[in-house]
């Protein structure tokens, strides 16, 4: 009995409608699930990273719905979006925004860039130069933005989704392992199935939908829901549990360098937004397992690497490799 | 990839040079200089590999290499087996599979080459130093088999966690140190070639040859005395005796039959005693005159000196005592006396001048021209030196009349010249005098610098009598040691004066004499007494086997429960949730250590939709009760009850 093997079920299990978890929640994933169809799984992740105030990686080939996903996200929410298009000719102050001098009042005025605002999807993140995706980063790290000599805050809450092209595309430059870190989870859309492409393809037009789309909750609601996941309890057994995984990744050739520090709490904090998406206020290993791959695709690689590895095979495999303690 | 298929990192290539280099270094002087030199360029070039990542050396150059060292050893020993060109190959081997490091499972194969090599080591010394330094090589090389699996951790943790390895084994090789059933002989057996060149004494004394030991300060033997230590001028170590003499040197007769007990009466107090033989390659033992029993396995040649069945080649310990004051050879055969009033054709006229005198003088009376010998040595004034002059064809003459300068051995062959020119049977007696007590553990060393010559005449109603023409004039050598009678200045070993040295060296030689005694001497003798005084009476190889066991299951038991100390405090919980999938398990759904608990009940629900609701049950109190917020007793309970009450 393998991971995946198990795994078919659970899924299938976890989709039925269920009464106890939290009936907004439920609402806004169903309205994101209507326009972007056949991908539960990874709308169910993006929620779920919000949920913990994480920023979002989404790595992926053009044309799969990112961009819809972000834009989707923002308006169910009922959050200001903007999107920014990284190119390789991009500076820092086109993010952050620059000052201009004002001949009427005679002093300098700041124009915000695109970072000012409450969801930010930024588009191909590795298309731009290192010096631009550093601007970013510091900006979500610090949820604030210095510019000119001054400091200002970024609105609340504040939530970005980056996409990625797959690195080994050309004219791109790769985001460091650092820098990566700074994303709490990394997901991949991949194609629809076959049912359901076939339903986008019949169904209306997704940028009408869109903008028929309407926010389910307000902002201060996603505010306590944020801070309910943090009180979503996580018991001594749960945490040897993150701790069991996080020392098999160290002491396992297997591995090129275990999970750290950073990567359990972040994997603590994606399993208590899943467990309260799952309606629950306690952390259970499922919960783990469910978001492990997210959280490792982009920080945990096989020793054995020589290309892309499926994150679900890595995920599986440190699974059924680490028995709950 | 299969574990054993991993390429060999460079980590794990700097830790293999590492425990090449410890298990080969110590065999440096026991191989031949091209050999060591071949060695060591294939350490260079596996340095050069791993640091320049160079390519591997092709695999029919390294075929060829090994063959060219083999043959290179066959020519060296004319044999590839042995001690010393097994161990020769093995170093090639090792120095050469350090070139071919493709795989991991080459790596295995060079740290349990390394162990055999530390092995190796021992077949030449068993000091306490070359086990030390084993050890710390055994050390290293469980390092680097822990890195052939893991590369990843710094080398100090590595050599910590071999070093817990090694902890953790140790009861275990105590265990079957002592109670393993020993075999008789020792710990090593070791081939012939091992005792080329010892020093020691030899069944012949010619001038020069005595005063060469003294140059040496190695222990001949230890002996430890069931009472008290017998004054200094009672310590004549009974060695090889030498009736024959050719005008220059002595020797000890062709043997003529050998008795199975000692043939003569005791008398005075016997003195009980233990002797710790180093090996010397020689046959006889050496014993407190005059032997009163035999050790095991020995018997006494016609002149009283015990000799063993075979050559001393390994440390010997045997048991023996003495009667001071026996009359041995009251009744001696012709033969024998004939045999010891030979005396050469020709040469020194002068003394046997002086013995004729004696003879015409005191007739058949033994007892009388002793005195008269005696008595001549010590109007003579004969200085005992260490560097006496160079003696022409009439030594005894020169020394007695001329040069009166000699060490013990011209002192000794004088006086039995003299004392068969007047018709009186003498002889010379090689061995030991003296030693001294290391204060420390009490036994008494007696060292190759304390080897003496002296006299042994036969008088009519005593037998053989003991005289030592040393004493007449260096009575110092006798009483005290050898340092006290030779003037300061000649050239002595340093330990023989060097007071201020003595103390550590004392402290040195006991835990040695320990070592020996316990470690390397543990024979079933040995094994017998101690397992005797343990409470184990009549120990036999099944009660020890027995007993064995039952320890090292009880070690193992303990190193178990140590390790597990934490993991045996089981949450009643999780207790009862294993008790639950056990269950399941038998109706062939079997719980997945890493499934989670509510997963587990969805999959095991639909494989047993009968059981689905309660299934579900009891997955949802123990996941409240393990993973909730707030466990409740009363949650417990149930859960108990629950379980208690599922029957699939």
């Amino acid at each position: 009995m393998t991971y995946n093997e198990a795994q078919k079920h659970i899924i299938h299990q976890s989709l039925r409608p269920d009464p106890m978890r939290l009936p907004e929640l439920e609402a806004v994933l169903a309205d994101i699930n209507r326009i972007i169809l056949g991908k539960e799984r990874p709308i169910r992740l993006s929620v779920a990273c919000l949920l913990a105030r994480g920023h979002l990686l989404i790595e992926d080939l053009p044309g799969v719905g990112k961009t819809t996903l972000a834009h989707v996200l923002a308006r169910v929410l009922g959050l200001d979006f903007q999107r920014i298009q990284f190119t390789s000719d991009m500076l820092p102050a086109d993010i952050l925004g620059v000052s201009i001098f004002d001949r009427g009042s005679g002093a300098f005025h700041f124009h915000p860039g695109p970072i000012f605002t409450q969801v930010v999807l930024a588009d191909e993140i590795n298309r731009a130069t290192p010096k631009a995706q550093s601007a970013l980063l510091e900006a979500m790290e610090e949820r604030q933005v210095t510019a000119e000599g001054e400091t200002r805050a970024l609105p609340q809450p504040f939530f970005v989704i980056a996409t990625q092209n797959p690195t080994h595309q050309i004219g791109t430059f790769p985001l460091p392992e650092s820098q990566l870190d700074r994303f709490l989870l990394k997901i991949e859309l991949g194609y629809p199935d076959a049912a359901a492409e076939r339903e986008l393809l019949a169904g209306a037009d997704r940028h009408e939908m869109v903008a028929n789309l309407g926010p389910r909750i307000a902002p201060q609601q996603l505010i306590d829901l944020q801070n309910k996941v943090r009180a979503v309890h996580a018991s001594a057994a749960l945490i040897d549990y993150v701790q069991a995984l996080a020392a098999h990744t160290r002491t396992t050739p297997r591995w090129q360098a275990g999970l750290s520090p950073r990567a359990c709490l972040a994997l603590l904090a994606v399993a208590r937004a899943w467990a309260l998406l799952e309606g629950r206020d306690h952390v259970l290993p499922e919960d783990v397992q469910a978001v492990l791959p997210g959280v490792i695709a982009h920080r945990l690689r096989p020793a054995d690497d020589v290309a892309h590895t499926d994150s679900h095979a890595v995920a599986a495999a440190l699974i059924e490799a680490v028995p709950l303690p | 990839m299969a574990r054993a298929d991993r390429p060999v990192s460079g980590r794990q290539a700097w830790w293999l040079l590492a425990t090449a280099l410890a298990a080969s270094a110590p065999l440096v002087q026991q191989v031949p200089l091209w050999l060591a030199l071949v060695a060591a360029c294939a350490f260079a070039w596996r340095a050069a590999l791993t640091w320049r990542q160079w390519h591997l050396p092709p695999r029919w150059l390294l075929v060829l290499l090994v063959m060219a060292g083999t043959v290179g050893v066959f020519l060296q020993y004319r044999s590839i087996m042995g001690r010393t060109p097994g161990i020769a190959l093995l170093v090639v081997f090792l120095a050469l599979k350090l070139l071919e490091l493709r795989a991991a499972r080459d790596a295995v194969a060079t740290a349990l080459l390394c162990y055999f090599l530390v092995l190796g080591q021992f077949l030449f010394t068993q000091t306490i130093a070359t086990a030390l330094l084993a050890g710390l090589t055994v050390l290293i090389t469980t390092a680097t088999l822990l890195a052939a699996s893991d590369d990843r951790p710094q080398p100090q943790q590595q050599l910590r966690r071999a070093a817990l390895l090694l902890a953790q084994a140790m009861p275990f090789m105590l265990l079957l140190f002592v109670l393993f059933p020993r075999v008789q002989g020792p710990l090593w057996g070791l081939p012939q070639d091992r005792f080329s060149a010892v020093s020691g004494l030899s069944d012949t004394m010619a001038p020069g040859t005595i005063a060469q030991l003294s140059q040496s300060d190695a222990i001949a033997f230890r002996v430890r005395f069931e009472g008290a230590v017998p004054a200094q001028s009672q310590l004549y170590w009974r060695g090889p005796v030498m009736p024959a003499f050719d005008g220059r040197s002595w020797r000890v007769a062709q043997t003529r039959g050998a008795y199975p007990a000692v043939p003569y009466a005791g008398s005075g107090t016997p003195v009980d005693y233990e002797v710790t033989l180093e090996p010397h390659g020689k046959f006889w033992l050496f014993a407190l005159e005059m032997p009163a029993t035999l050790p095991a396995d020995s018997a006494l040649t016609v002149d009283y000196q015990p000799i063993a069945r075979q050559a001393v080649r390994n440390r010997m310990r045997y048991t023996q005592s003495a009667w001071p004051e026996a009359i041995a050879g009251e009744r001696e055969s012709p033969a024998m006396l004939r045999a010891a009033l030979a005396l050469p054709d020709g040469g020194n006229p002068r003394t046997r001048a002086v013995g004729a005198a004696w003879r015409a003088q005191h007739g058949e009376d033994g007892a009388a021209i002793l005195a008269a010998a005696q008595s001549l040595f010590n109007q003579q004034l004969l200085i005992y030196t260490l560097n006496p002059p160079l003696l022409g064809p009439d030594m005894v003459d020169e020394f007695l009349f001329d040069t009166k300068r000699g060490f013990c051995e011209h002192f000794a062959a004088a006086f039995v010249f003299s004392l068969r020119s007047a018709g009186v049977p003498a002889r010379v007696v090689a061995g030991y005098q003296g030693g001294e007590v290391n204060p420390v553990d009490g036994y008494l060393e007696v060292r190759q610098y304390d080897a003496h010559a002296w006299a042994e005449a036969w008088i009519a109603g005593r037998g053989w009598v003991r005289v030592d023409p040393t004493a007449i004039s260096a009575p110092s050598r006798i009483n005290s040691n050898l340092a006290a009678a030779i003037p300061a200045g000649e050239g002595l070993p340093f330990l023989a004066r060097a007071a201020w040295l003595k103390d550590l060296r004392h402290r040195l030689d006991a835990v040695t004499n320990g070592w020996n005694q316990w470690v390397l001497g543990y024979n079933p003798q040995r094994q017998r007494d101690l397992l005797a005084s343990l409470g184990m009476s009549a120990p036999d190889w099944r009660s020890m086997t027995a007993v064995l066991s039952v320890l090292c299951g009880a070690v193992m038991l303990g190193l178990t429960a140590w390790i597990l100390r934490n993991r045996l405090r089981v949450d009643p919980a999780l207790a009862a949730w294993r008790r639950f999938t056990r269950r399941l398990a038998r109706r062939g759904i079997a719980w997945q250590p890493w499934e989670g608990p509510l997963a587990f009940a969805e999959r095991a629900a639909a494989l047993a939709p009968l059981h689905a609701a309660g299934i579900r049950e009891i997955a949802a109190l123990y996941v409240r009760l393990r993973y909730g917020p707030a466990p409740q007793g009363s949650d417990l309970e149930r859960l108990k009850r629950r379980i208690a009450g599922f029957r699939p």
